[in-house]
């Protein structure tokens, strides 16, 4: 009150005491600490939203591919042309004009087309698969031979992708894939009720193909599964065997922890130098044959073996000692205890890291590339030297194909994929869950 | 003569009856007293087994394992004179030939009667060479089980000696992770010491122009494939930080958001959908970044007036991004749920806000954890594959523009070994001089990361 006047003059800039200082600048502080919170929420959200449009775009462009445009025909089973020679020989038969058969249905239906490039439009209209679904008829029952049948074949992948909306209808005649003319034949066929969308069994059953609408993805399924069985056969006991001998024998010393780095390391190598290791050791050295699911379950066996051997050693190093030294106590030997008593309960954890691990190798493309598990590849693969390709790899093929009608199907085969890691993944939380002991 | 896969079974069948034989011949020892017996009576029975089943198994795989080069030698000593002294590739073309006639296939030219008597050859001696297996493995296991039926007697130290073959199986399991390792380290090697006796090692690591292609004809035109790496390493580094620019803000940000802010219920929905990104193929990543990020950058690009390459390095850094950032986030989880309680109540108890705490006392401590985990990032995203081979183009250009086209480390080694190759060729032996480069680059960032990691934990344990 009394104080100088200088002192008063000063009292507006008076250095305020900490109290103050403090409650000014928290509003400060308090928005930047809102601010640092929403970092954090747009970060989650991000990421939230890549995943969704991961999904939404191959869910989007991938659902159409479960169902396949079908064509009705009116066939004559000539005798003519399946058999020329009159003596219903299987061999004969096998080898009849089927591709005639179909071309004659489609020039009786649309008899006003005339001039070879309007037939031959006209023929694109139904998939080369007509032929091998009337050979396959007429192999069964060979009394259809003259007869006039109505059947369902599937559709060429354009007009499959037009009825599914693809393919522009307003866009210039030459930017197209179909042309006018055939625009008008499949207005026909649908007005006539003789095109329909069913569900594609064929996806589902059939192995690769270059034609997209008798493309599947069994032979790249059962592929995966001899693959995986290798993997799982090899992975497993010595992956199990590594992470006992090193949790409960091994001496600590050098050459033990040369071991432990290295398993480390070999987590983190990326997995295509497998792949190198694979086709100079397997392939060129030991001269196992390329493409084959051995060679590739041996790859991926090397790169699951560190998930495996880590995940073992958590679950072996959770099991508390007293169980240990009740057995020791009672006279087991040191073998007796682990493989009696030890593993079994360690086993839950180590079955939830292969599973795991086994999910990484089914997703697994990069290596497999390197062994030669790229070939195009019909046939379903009937053993683990046969040539085979494997799920993902078939994704990459069919990335690769210039048809539309393969975005779909590569999207719908990413949609299978996915579907058999979440159950893997879900079957490991699941046995987490079920069997995981808190001592 | 008998089918590889039945004579397992066969072998498999009569370990079993070892086995039954040991327990047995144990107990019939004992006069019947299993209190006589020195182990339990299932160890004899092992001990049976394994005496039928190891030896008998080691000379299956080392009969199968030498088979081939065998029968290859005494056919071609069989061979007439002028076929013999062919020079040895035109000798290994004549082999193909007869080994495809072996296997029924189809044959290149027409068949000589000299090839045809080699491959009748072939068949016969493969023919014995099975039925020798069959023979000695059978009687390998049979007289294993016999030696094991006479050494077992009610003393015998049966516990001991199965145990000790067990050890023996383990050391042998744990030793495959070094194998592996060396393996790695020699294949990729030996290759890449050929390459560098055709390409000098100095043109490979600082040559600034790649481009693989190895005229058949020496007159064709660019018959000197360039092989300098420095453009595949640029172009790998470039999407590489793309990807990191994406990864490392979002992932560190949300790992603090869920391990510092995020509610019970909130973390319980959004971990595991973070965790999802984690388990996606990185194929499918792949054909995401081609199918609609590569578009979808383009065309942004294009309403912004710029031009950008329809395989940019944008798209896939920004996809390989997405891909690294649960890596990202659950490495500094761990890290920084690590660091002790005390010293964030300490900061707590100075009256320091919670992004303060997190910003001044947390994120230091757990620097040198985080710096790890990004290391071990970066070298995941070098070694990528997939993404780049699907999403980043082919062309190697030397240029820092994320909005051009460019090519990886990686890329280029698939490129150049998926297909038809001859194995000697530079350009197929350049794929595993990238793939040593890789290795060491990986090896070393892996080695620093995880000391740092390990180096972190131990000063809070």
């Amino acid at each position: 009150m009394n104080r100088p006047a200088t002192g008063q003059s000063q009292a507006g800039k008076k250095p305020p005491n900490s109290m103050e200082m403090v409650r000014a600048s928290l509003p400060k502080r308090y928005a930047r600490e809102k601010r640092f919170q929403w970092y954090g929420r747009v970060a989650i959200g991000m990421a939230l939203l890549f995943l969704s449009l991961l999904f939404i775009s191959i869910v989007g462009n991938g659902y159409t591919a479960f169902q396949q445009t079908y064509v009705k025909l009116d066939v004559y089973f000539d005798p003519d042309r399946i058999d020329p020679s009159g003596d219903r020989a299987p061999d004969a038969l096998s080898a009849g004009d089927y591709g005639g058969v179909v071309k004659q249905t489609l020039r009786n239906m649309f008899p006003e087309v005339r001039g070879r490039r309007d037939k031959r439009t006209l023929y694109g209209l139904v998939s080369t698969g007509a032929d091998f679904k009337l050979r396959e008829m007429v192999l069964a029952d060979p009394s259809l031979i003259g007869e006039t049948a109505t059947l369902w074949v599937p559709a060429d992948d354009d007009v499959d992708m037009l009825m599914k909306g693809h393919i522009d209808r307003s866009l210039p005649e030459e930017d197209r894939r179909l042309k006018d003319k055939q625009l008008a034949w499949i207005d026909r066929l649908v007005d006539e009720g003789r095109v329909e969308k069913r569900f594609n069994t064929t996806f589902f059953t059939a192995g690769d193909s270059r034609e997209p609408e008798l493309a599947g993805i069994w032979g790249a399924a059962v592929g995966s599964m001899f693959t995986l069985a290798v993997t799982l056969l090899l992975s497993f006991p010595l992956g199990v065997a590594t992470a006992v001998y090193l949790e409960e024998f091994a001496p600590k010393n050098r050459w033990t922890d040369l071991i432990e780095v290295n398993i480390n390391n070999l987590a983190a190598v990326p997995s295509i130098v497998f792949g190198l290791l694979g086709l100079a050791v397997f392939i060129n050295f030991f001269g196992l044959p390329r493409s084959a699911p051995v060679v590739g379950g041996l790859v991926l066996t090397l790169m699951t073996l560190p998930t495996i051997i880590i995940a073992s050693r958590a679950a072996l190093k959770s099991v508390p000692p007293s169980i240990r030294e009740a057995a020791l106590g009672v006279g087991a030997s040191k073998m007796q205890a682990i493989f009696h008593h030890i593993l079994p309960l360690a086993m839950p954890g180590m079955l939830t890291g292969t599973i795991i691990g086994m999910a990484q190798a089914l997703g697994e493309t990069a290596p497999l590339l390197m062994i030669g598990m790229v070939a195009f590849i019909v046939d379903i693969p009937g053993g683990v030297t046969e040539p085979a390709t494997v799920l993902p790899v078939q994704i990459y093929l069919w990335a690769d194909s210039p048809e539309r009608a393969f975005v779909e199907r590569t999207s719908a085969a990413i949609m299978v994929l996915l579907a058999f890691l979440i159950t893997m993944n879900a079957l490991a939380v699941i046995l987490r869950k079920r069997f995981e002991r808190r001592w | 003569m008998m089918q590889a896969p039945y004579l397992a079974l066969a072998l498999l069948g009569l370990t079993s009856v070892g086995y039954y034989l040991g327990r047995r011949r144990a107990f019939s020892q004992a006069s019947g007293k299993i209190q006589n017996l020195h182990s339990l009576p299932s160890y004899y029975g092992f001990y049976a087994a394994l005496w039928a089943g190891i030896p008998a198994l080691l000379l299956f795989a080392a009969w199968l394992f030498l088979e081939g080069a065998v029968i290859t030698q005494v056919v071609l000593a069989g061979l007439p004179e002028e076929l013999k002294s062919l020079p040895p590739d035109r000798l290994n073309l004549v082999l193909n030939d007869i080994r495809n006639l072996v296997g029924g296939n189809i044959v290149s030219g027409e068949v000589s009667p000299a090839i045809q008597a080699a491959a009748d050859h072939y068949a016969d001696v493969k023919a014995a060479s099975r039925l020798g297996l069959t023979v000695f493995v059978l009687a390998l296991a049979l007289g294993g089980t016999a030696w094991a039926w006479r050494e077992i007697r009610a003393d015998k130290r049966a516990r001991n000696a199965v145990e000790g073959t067990v050890t023996v199986f383990l050391i042998a399991a744990s030793t495959i992770a070094i194998m592996t390792t060396v393996g790695i380290v020699l294949s990729v090697l030996f290759e890449s010491i050929r390459f560098f006796e055709a390409v000098p090692i100095t043109e490979f690591l600082f040559g600034l122009e790649w481009s693989p292609q190895m005229a058949i004809r020496a007159d064709q035109v660019g018959s000197s494939g360039a092989f300098g790496a420095v453009p595949l390493f640029a172009g790998t580094l470039l999407i590489s930080f793309i990807a990191m620019l994406v990864a490392v803000p979002i992932g560190l940000m949300s790992a603090i958001y869920l391990s510092e802010y995020a509610g019970k219920k909130f973390r319980a929905v959004a971990k595991p959908l973070l965790e999802i990104l984690a388990g996606v193929p990185t194929v499918v990543y792949g054909f995401f970044a081609a199918l609609t990020v590569a578009p979808m950058v383009r065309d942004t690009g294009a309403t912004l007036g710029l031009s950008v390459a329809s395989e940019s390095a944008l798209a896939a850094g920004l996809v390989m991004g997405i891909m690294i950032i649960p890596f990202v986030s659950s490495l500094s989880d761990d890290v920084m749920n690590a660091v002790p309680q005390a010293m964030r109540d300490g900061a707590y108890a100075l009256g320091a806000t919670q992004s303060e705490t997190i910003k001044r006392v947390i994120f230091p401590a757990a620097l040198p954890g985080i710096v790890g985990g990004i290391l071990l990032a970066v070298s995941r995203a070098i070694g990528e594959t997939m993404i780049v081979v699907m999403a980043a183009g082919l062309a190697a250009n030397l240029t820092a523009n994320p909005l051009e086209a460019v090519t990886t480390v990686t890329a280029q080694i698939v490129t150049l070994l998926v297909g038809d190759q001859e194995f000697d060729s530079p350009k197929t032996l350049a794929a595993f001089a990238l793939g040593l480069v890789l290795f060491v680059v990986t090896l070393i960032l892996n080695v620093i990361a995880l000391h740092v990691v390990r180096k972190y934990r131990e000063q809070y344990e």
